[in-house]
């Protein structure tokens, strides 16, 4: 079940992430789009997710708050462009902290003997954008990390 | 740290006598000749060993000629495992959201009990 795969070949602008879950599809696809499953489970352990907006239809906007421990918080939004139940959902996201710089995900649902395989898609606007996500860690709010990619990401300009 | 720092410290790395030089440093200064010991090699093949390590910062050499004691630098490796970290954190930052998620749908299908936090 903890089959975590994570692809990011050098010099591309992907990151792949795969995993299985053991609940079937339609159920994992509530817990993507529906705003009071998310909040319970969206976000680093220790951390509080409000799903400030969610409507997981064309057009629609999304923007959740992640609140650490120590009271610091961290947001995110983007627009959906396509919640087909139960099998893909697709929408940019942009990080508050870092804006203008938005990646486009699509997740891919796919059911197999009652358990759900995902894939998500993460496609950036640049190769160091991509990079810069992988090395600095995923919505880590410590202004040291933030500071060390914005040099990396000012490199690659 | 630039670039071209990260890359003399990795190409310094990436020989097992150099890392067990540095693994026998952390024990505190040591002279050259007590380093060549535990290695079927001459004193000169050591040298260049050492002289790789210093290029990198990674350590510095005493300056009394005879005996030109060598000490581990710690904080370029430091840095290095810094950079690192982010690819740690963003490996275990995808685990724990994932490992949230199972939790969640555990609940859902009734076969947990609600804020069952056992596995947090």
């Amino acid at each position: 079940m903890a089959d975590l795969k994570i692809v990011a070949d050098p010099g591309t602008h992907q990151i792949v992430i795969t995993r299985s879950f053991d609940a079937p599809r339609d159920q994992v696809f509530k817990a993507f789009t529906d705003p009071e499953a998310v909040a319970q489970w969206w976000g680093l352990r220790g951390s509080e997710t409000t799903v400030d907006e969610l409507e997981a239809r064309p057009g629609g906007r999304w923007r959740f708050v992640e609140r650490a421990g120590d009271g610091s918080e961290d947001a995110f939004h983007g627009v959906y462009h396509d919640a087909a139940a139960p099998e893909r959902i697709v929408y940019t996201f942009e990080y508050e902290g870092m804006p203008g710089h938005v990646l486009l995900e699509t997740i891919t649902f796919e059911e197999q003997d009652g358990r759900t395989h995902m894939t998500d898609s993460s496609v950036f606007q640049s190769v160091a954008d991509r990079d810069g996500m992988l090395a600095s860690g995923m919505e880590s709010g410590a202004a040291e990390s933030m500071d060390q990619l914005d040099e990396y990401l000012a490199k690659g300009r | 740290m630039r670039a071209d720092q990260m890359d003399s410290i990795f190409a310094a790395l990436a020989d097992p006598t150099r890392r067990a030089i540095l693994a026998r440093l952390m024990g505190g200064e040591t002279t050259v000749t007590e380093l060549a010991e535990p290695f079927d090699m001459s004193l000169p093949a050591v040298s260049k060993h050492l002289k790789v390590l210093e290029r990198a910062g990674l350590i510095t050499r005493g300056r009394e000629a005879q005996w030109r004691p060598c000490r581990l630098e710690a904080s370029p490796l430091k840095e290095v495992a810094d950079w690192l970290d982010g690819y740690r954190r963003f490996w275990e930052q995808s685990q724990e959201r994932y490992q949230r998620l199972d939790h969640y749908l555990r609940q859902a299908q009734g076969k947990e009990e609600p804020d069952d936090q056992q596995h947090t």
